[in-house]
């Protein structure tokens, strides 16, 4: 049942309508897109849901029951809501903000504490590293992130999102409509998402809603839109959405840098020390070249060996066959630069940087994960 | 004691001469030390951190310590009243001259002006709004101390209005008060509107 | 250091006895000016329309002197610390009531928009948002109002209510510059104390949120 439109009317003081007689039915589990040029009334639409806007007329209920049966308060408490600036309440933490409503259902402490830890590694945010960070501390897709997770908190059925994305850099963009998908499958919310972007409308609506000057024009999957457009303005609309012609890639082996290696320094057991391209990092490897340390790059050299951090445990690489959507995401969060690639001997092969990936990017124009 | 208007005429007038002179004085203070200041925010905090304490004296108790100085008299109060006029007017300035948008300036350097002629044909006219509301706050403020001027032996409408309240006089009091007042309302309400008016001038150009 | 010993022994007791009336007026009428004010800065924040012509009306009183204020009253209230009150209440109004407004006026619709769109009621909004965000900007405008009112109190004494500036206007009229001191140290003092005071409470309640350094 989902979400359900039945002749909904919304009407401007002025006696323009601003979404006008829309009937549409979102079946439970389904992320459908809203898009449309500005002002065709899409975000008003999606504020109808959660009655920060009320009709003029018509009929608008989840899982059956009227909105308006509900009290609006408890109403949007049971409705996920992110929007582009995120809204987080910048003199809270992490967790104060994604517990704020919890909070207000009198969860108790410890079943608030449990979830917001739950919700951090869904995303693979560490809680000890995020949980006490205020909003300013975090870069614009890591805050996203949180707004993201802030509207799943109460594991409400129904999610809504006003462009969410639109303020973000494009690699966090991507990473972060990645994301999504991720999460969809996995948790199979009911998703009513607005975008402008027609890239991004087809690329996570499971079902595309296509509205003009408060109409909704059609109706369907990213497929059956593109061939078949009920109108020349969809077909023109879509016509700037270029569909990906290049292989999707299945590993992160095109991001990898290998050449440039400068060696550092060769050691009595066999072992080197090796850098990759201009990265700024030092590896370890023994004679049989396994990674056995990593290190910050000194800048004069050989000089201050002494001085030079050595990390031995827990040390971040990532694996040949890992997929890229996941590198791409601890790269895009991560406190580093770059990251070691290893085989499954842990011996080093190569390394990806945010460099390399924006390179390989740039070559081949678009990614499809 | 005289209430008559030639009487309460000439002590407004006097006020009103007496708040004008101290405020032009510690505006002219204020002005030269903000330009001073500028591309100095050290030396600008410093100078506005001493203002801001003047500025938190009583007015009374600064009257006070300048009349052990100064003795009585009208000059006492015009130094006190210039004391209380430089932060308004430094602080104005500096942030309207910090708040021209670089980008004039460089259009005035690549004129061929001089840094005098940018500062005087760019600078001064864009930061004036701001600076002329900084030069309201301190003529207002002075017109409202110089009502206790009387204090410390200077002319001004304090005199009825202390005579007043010494003899329990309602009629000298309000003959001293009543023109105080609309002094200090009518040059508020004067200078706000001049000021509408050259900033609506100043963001037409 | 015996110059300070002795003039203490001379005057510590006026001081002291000034002091009393002087705080009391100052600070009674801060609090009802808080009470007053900050509420009603609220209130605008959700009637806009009536913000100008409110604060219009404030600002007048502001303008007008503080001796002239005192002696409009005087034929109407008497003399005293209760008409004193009342005047020293309307002139805190002004600092307290346009920052609270600015303050609360001035934070980003989109918070708003998103925490109404997660559930909070307005009065939560109220507590958990506006006020914790403008609280630095309230805070300053009540430090304002306060060093406004020590300096005001000081000439209330002429209406009869007491205070630090009695020893001032005693010290004037009898040429006695040790009493014009003791009245007038202590009131600079006292202003620069209520500052710096409020200055560390300003600071106290800026939320640690919005100090932190920002992301890399």
């Amino acid at each position: 049942m989902g979400v359900k439109f039945e002749h909904v009317t919304k009407m401007y003081p002025g006696g323009r309508p601003a979404v006008n007689d829309l009937s549409l039915t979102v079946p439970t589990g389904e992320l459908l897109v809203l898009i449309g040029p500005s002002g065709c009334g899409k975000t008003t639409t999606l504020r109808m849901i959660n009655r920060l806007e009320e009709p003029s007329s018509g009929v608008i209920s989840i899982e059956g029951r009227d909105i308006r049966s509900y009290d609006p308060i408890q109403l949007r408490r049971g409705i996920g809501y992110t929007i582009q600036q995120t809204g987080l309440l910048p003199h809270m933490t992490v967790e104060q903000n994604i517990e704020l409503v919890p909070k207000l259902l009198k969860w108790d402490a410890n079943k608030r504490h449990e979830r917001t830890h739950e919700l951090l590694e869904l995303v693979g945010m560490s809680y000890e590293t995020y949980a006490h960070r205020y909003p300013r501390q975090l870069s614009g897709g890591q805050q996203q992130r949180v707004g993201v997770l802030r509207s799943l908190a109460t594991d409400p059925p129904v999610i809504l999102m006003d462009e969410p994305f639109g303020a973000l850099d494009p690699i966090s963009r991507e990473v972060l409509q990645n994301e999504l998908k991720r999460l969809q499958a996995r948790l199979q919310k009911t998703i009513i998402f607005v975008t402008h972007d027609i890239d991004e409308a087809m690329r996570l609506g499971d079902r595309v809603a296509i509205m003009r000057d408060g109409i909704l024009l059609q109706v369907g999957t990213p497929d059956e839109l593109l061939r078949t457009p009920k109108e020349e303005f969809i077909a023109r609309f879509l016509g700037r959405y270029i569909v990906p012609h290049t292989a999707p890639l299945e590993s992160i082996g095109q991001f990898m840098q290998t050449n440039m290696i400068a060696i550092q320094r060769e050691l009595a057991d066999g072992g080197r020390i090796v850098q990759i391209a201009e990265t700024p990092l030092w590896f370890w490897l023994d004679g049989e070249g396994v990674l056995k340390r990593v290190a910050p790059a000194l800048a004069d050299g050989g000089n201050g060996w002494n001085s030079v951090e050595w990390a031995e445990e827990d040390i971040d690489c990532v694996g040949e066959r890992d997929s890229a959507e996941d590198v791409l995401r601890r790269l895009a969060d991560g406190e580093t630069e770059a990251l070691p690639v290893v085989d499954d001997r842990h011996r080093l092969i190569g390394v990806v940087s945010r460099r390399s990936v924006l390179k390989t990017l740039s070559n081949t124009g678009r990614v499809e994960v | 004691m005289n209430t008559s208007l030639p009487y309460v005429s000439m002590l407004t007038f006097q006020h009103l001469y007496l708040s004008v002179v101290g405020t032009l004085i510690g505006a002219a203070i204020g002005f030269a030390l903000a330009v001073w200041a500028r591309r100095r925010p050290r030396l600008a905090n410093a100078l506005i951190g001493i203002a801001e304490v003047i500025q938190t004296i009583p007015g009374i108790a600064l009257l006070a310590f300048l009349l052990l100085a100064f003795g009585l008299g009208n000059g006492t109060l015009v130094v006190g009243l210039a004391l209380y006029a430089i932060l308004p007017v430094m602080q104005n300035t500096y942030e309207g001259l910090e708040g021209v948008d670089p980008v004039y300036m460089g259009i005035g350097k690549g004129m061929g002006m001089t840094r005098g002629q940018i500062f005087r044909q760019v600078e001064l006219p864009l930061a004036f709004p701001v600076i002329l509301t900084g030069l309201r706050v301190a003529l207002v403020t002075s017109i409202g101390v110089a009502t206790i001027g009387v204090f410390v032996g200077a002319d001004g409408l304090g005199l009825l209005i202390y005579r007043g309240l010494q003899l329990i006089d309602t009629q000298v009091i309000l003959a001293g008060a009543i023109p105080a007042g609309l002094l200090a309302i009518l040059i508020e309400v004067i200078l706000t509107l001049l000021e509408r008016r050259l900033s609506r001038a100043a963001s037409a150009r | 250091m015996n110059v300070l010993a002795d003039f203490w022994n001379n005057y510590g007791g006026q001081i002291m006895d000034a002091l009393g009336p002087h705080l009391f007026l100052t600070f009674v009428s801060l609090a009802l000016g808080i009470i007053v004010a900050v509420p009603l800065g609220i209130f605008l924040t959700r009637n806009p329309r009536l913000a100008s012509p409110i604060i219009a009306v404030v600002s007048i009183f502001q303008t007008i002197p503080s001796l002239v204020f005192f002696a409009l009253i005087l034929p109407f209230l008497g003399i005293g610390t209760q008409p004193a009150l009342v005047v020293l209440f309307v002139y805190s109004l002004l600092p307290i009531l346009r920052n609270t407004y600015i303050g609360v006026r001035s934070i980003d619709p989109a918070l708003i928009d998103a925490s109404r769109g997660q559930g909070m009621t307005s009065w939560e909004i109220l507590y958990m948002v506006e006020l914790p965000l403008s609280a630095p900007l309230i805070v300053a405008g009540i430090r304002l109002a306060a060093i406004y009112l020590v300096s005001w109190a000081t000439i209330a004494a002429l209406i009869g209510a007491g205070g630090l500036g009695d020893l001032i206007f005693s010290g004037i009229d009898n040429y006695d510059t040790n009493l014009l001191l003791a009245g007038a140290v202590p009131t600079a003092l006292l202003a620069l104390l209520i500052g710096f005071l409020l200055g560390m409470v300003r600071r106290l309640v800026t939320p640690r949120g919005l100090k932190v350094g920002v992301a890399r």
